[in-house]
């Protein structure tokens, strides 16, 4: 055990810190869920690919530095301290990305990542169906084959970014006998393919971060599907692995939001309740052990070890650490917390936690609902009967 | 940047492991607490594994290892509920005796901490009661800020009676002199309060285990309703939740043995006896009426985590430490200042 960063690791903080420093707008971002804000993050992808930023982890023939889990970490310390930009290509890069890795045949990597890594194709999700939430094996959208073409009929919601993504990656059950985890297949498609139509869903917030898909009669080539016919489900597990685990939800974005909200109890903290004072204490120290434990696992897998049921545990743990984060928060504003306006910059700060809860009641549910995270570690890691 | 243990730290935790499933299984807990409360016969074999000269350098017949060696073996005597004093010498005394070492009279305690012949309990200032005061030869005590080393002959021990029946504690009365001083170095029983939390922290991370692995096992065979009530989600999501706190103390806790620093050790033993409050809350519930008797193993696990609970700094001893390295304003937070440089 060695708890202090290399003189390498130090100068890649700087090297980092440097370029963000340079390159970070200096006036924040329209939501990437507005079409203009989209595209804005659209081009800031662009500036980070630039510098070869946009995918760090990834190898460095396909455009990514092969930086290691403690880089990464370090990489992702150094973007929410910058206040760097959400990353509206996160579907692709932390999702596709190592799924592609892990399946595709030379020629799907060749055709997809470079452009994922570009920006230029930016990937939405195409999971859940209005029968299929949390039961992912109900999913009925079917992909029939017809020569060396499917053809896709049925439905998707809750389908995140794809009000404005470019392309669609999810399970089709291309075996319509087939029922439960059984005949799906993981397959790729553009969203302007003809037969498709979009519906946005508005957000807590109003804006459109999902959509319903609604697919008639689509024809997409074999060539999209990734893996083998009838293999998606155990691909789609991979992915799911990958958005519950390690990448997504990088430690730092929760350190930040707790670094604010120290600095809210700083500002406040003589006029709330002592009782906030522990909530604080909690989310501070809540954050930092979601860090801690996620360098212990990075130094595991580093060295040669596997990603295990610590996802279940994970996603159970920052998701319900940055609601009780936003809500502490929200508590300490007492009742100015409604005030949703912008134009002083308190407004905008107030407006920026209520945001943020918004958005943060979404954690618990989204990428697997917190209770089958739950029924998981009982049946996987305690052993509990099903 | 190396977060892992060694593959010989986790051998040498998994050899522990395996011995104490076997000498101090909760059968054998239960036993002692029918019994002595202290086995002789399992401190002999305690010796020969060389655990109780874990922490002591080899120059006094110790391996010689560190407190990050160490917290994996105070998590399994936590697992276990292990009722002989091996914790507090081997991670309290041990650690604030090595600087004295130079000295013939402490050198020659450290040797008989390591052969098992000299046992040493240590009694913090802030703390009532003295753990295993009875059955020492010595006591470290403080007077002040002052370090004193006191033979058991010298105190006078008014023997009290602890919710945990294992635990055996003790006020002590005594008279600081000049015969027992060590030092007078300031700052000591700060330390001892740091290395008292990391020693408390790691014992309850592997109490919490302990009590979810029992209330796993009683719910995978108790059936109600025609079913093993581990099958039902409300008790699956208890237990779940448990595992999660407990998953996430870890990580605090073996940074506490790293760095020894307050801020870390607050956190570690804050979120580890909080983990282990909950695993008691849950698991009593989990086992139903069962767990409400004496008859099940669990409540020797309970217990030790409620008794330690307080001891080494409360839960608002800490917290209130806490605050005042995180809150302040010119405190340094955010992910830039987790680690030092």
């Amino acid at each position: 055990m060695e708890l202090r960063y290399t003189p390498k690791q130090q100068e890649f903080r700087a090297e980092v810190r440097t370029w963000l420093a340079e390159h970070v707008p200096a006036k924040p971002l329209k939501s990437y869920d507005t079409k203009e804000g989209f595209e804005e993050h659209r081009a800031w992808e662009r500036v980070l690919n630039s510098g070869r930023f946009s995918m760090i982890t990834w190898p460095k023939e396909l455009g990514g530095r092969g930086a290691d889990l403690i880089e990464w970490l370090i990489f992702e310390e150094e973007y929410y301290r910058a206040g760097a930009p959400g990353r509206v290509n996160q579907n692709g890069i932390f999702l596709l990305g190592p799924t592609l890795m892990e399946y595709g045949t030379p020629e799907q990597k060749a055709r997809f990542l470079p452009r994922m890594a570009a920006g230029d194709d930016i990937w939405a999700q195409g999971w859940s169906e209005p029968g299929a939430g949390s039961d992912m094996a109900a999913i009925r959208t079917k992909a029939i084959r017809d020569g060396d073409h499917y053809v896709i009929n049925g439905q998707k919601t809750w389908s995140t970014r794809a009000a404005f993504a470019d392309w669609c990656f999810g399970l089709f059950r291309t075996d319509p006998e087939s029922s439960r985890h059984h005949g799906m297949s993981f397959i790729l498609l553009p969203l302007d393919t003809p037969g498709i139509t979009r519906r946005p869903i508005p957000q807590l917030d109003g804006e459109p971060g999902f959509a319903e898909l609604f697919f008639d009669d689509v024809r997409v080539p074999v060539e999209n599907r990734l893996g083998g016919e009838g293999q998606g489900w155990n691909i789609a597990m991979a992915t799911a692995g990958f958005e519950r685990g390690l990448m997504l939800r990088s430690p730092a974005r929760f350190q930040e939001t707790a670094r604010r909200l120290v600095q809210l109890y700083r500002k406040h903290g003589a006029r709330v309740s002592p009782a906030v004072r522990d909530q604080v204490l909690k989310a501070w120290m809540d954050a930092e052990a979601y860090c801690l434990n996620t360098y212990m696992t990075a130094s595991r897998l580093i060295a040669g070890g596997k990603i295990g049921q610590e996802a279940s545990l994970n996603k159970i743990f920052w998701s319900e650490l940055d609601r009780s984060m936003h809500e502490t928060a929200l508590s300490i504003y007492g009742a100015r917390a409604e005030l949703l306006a912008s134009g002083v910059d308190e407004a905008d700060e107030i407006t920026r936690w209520i945001k943020g809860f918004l958005f943060s009641l979404a954690g618990p549910i989204y990428a697997g609902a917190n209770e089958i995270q739950r029924n998981i570690i009982a049946e996987r890691l305690l052993n509990l009967p099903r | 940047m190396n977060f892992a243990f060694t593959e010989d730290q986790l051998l040498f935790r998994d050899t522990v492991r395996e011995f104490l499933a076997g000498e101090c299984s909760p059968s054998h807990v239960r036993a002692a607490a029918a019994g002595e409360g202290r086995s002789a016969e399992r401190y002999a074999k305690l010796v020969e594994m060389g655990l109780t000269g874990l922490t002591v350098p080899e120059a006094q017949g110790g391996l010689g290892l560190s407190l990050v060696d160490y917290v994996l073996i105070a998590e399994e005597a936590g697992r276990a509920a292990l009722p002989e004093p091996l914790v507090d010498q081997i991670g309290i005394v041990v650690p604030l005796l090595i600087p004295y070492a130079g000295r013939a009279e402490i050198a020659a305690v450290l040797e008989g901490i390591a052969a098992g012949t000299t046992k040493v309990a240590i009694g913090h200032p802030c703390d009532p009661f003295v753990a295993d005061a009875a059955g020492a030869d010595l006591l470290l005590l403080g007077d002040g800020e002052s370090l004193h080393l006191v033979p058991a002959a010298a105190v006078r021990l008014t023997v009290e009676t602890s919710v945990d029946p294992l635990r055996r504690i003790a006020a002590v009365a005594w008279t600081p002199g000049n015969e027992t001083l060590i030092t007078t170095e300031s700052g000591l029983w700060e330390r001892a309060l740091d290395l008292g939390s990391v020693a408390a922290a790691a014992q309850a991370l592997g109490l919490a285990q302990t009590m979810v692995d029992l209330a796993a096992d009683y719910a995978r065979t108790r059936q109600q309703f025609g079913k093993p009530i581990g099958s039902f989600q409300a008790v699956k999501h208890h237990l779940a939740s448990v595992q999660v706190a407990i998953e996430f103390a870890k990580a605090p806790v073996y940074k506490a043995a790293f760095t020894l620093a307050p801020r870390d050790v607050s956190h570690g033993r804050v979120a580890a006896v909080d983990a282990a409050a909950l695993a008691a809350r849950t698991a009593i519930q989990v086992f139903g009426a069962m767990g409400y008797t004496y008859e099940v193993d669990l409540h020797f696990f309970m217990k030790r985590a409620w008794a330690l609970a307080g001891t080494w700094g409360d839960r608002h001893y800490h917290l209130d430490r806490l605050a005042r390295m995180v809150l302040s304003d010119d405190a340094a937070i955010g992910a830039d200042a987790t680690f030092a440089p």
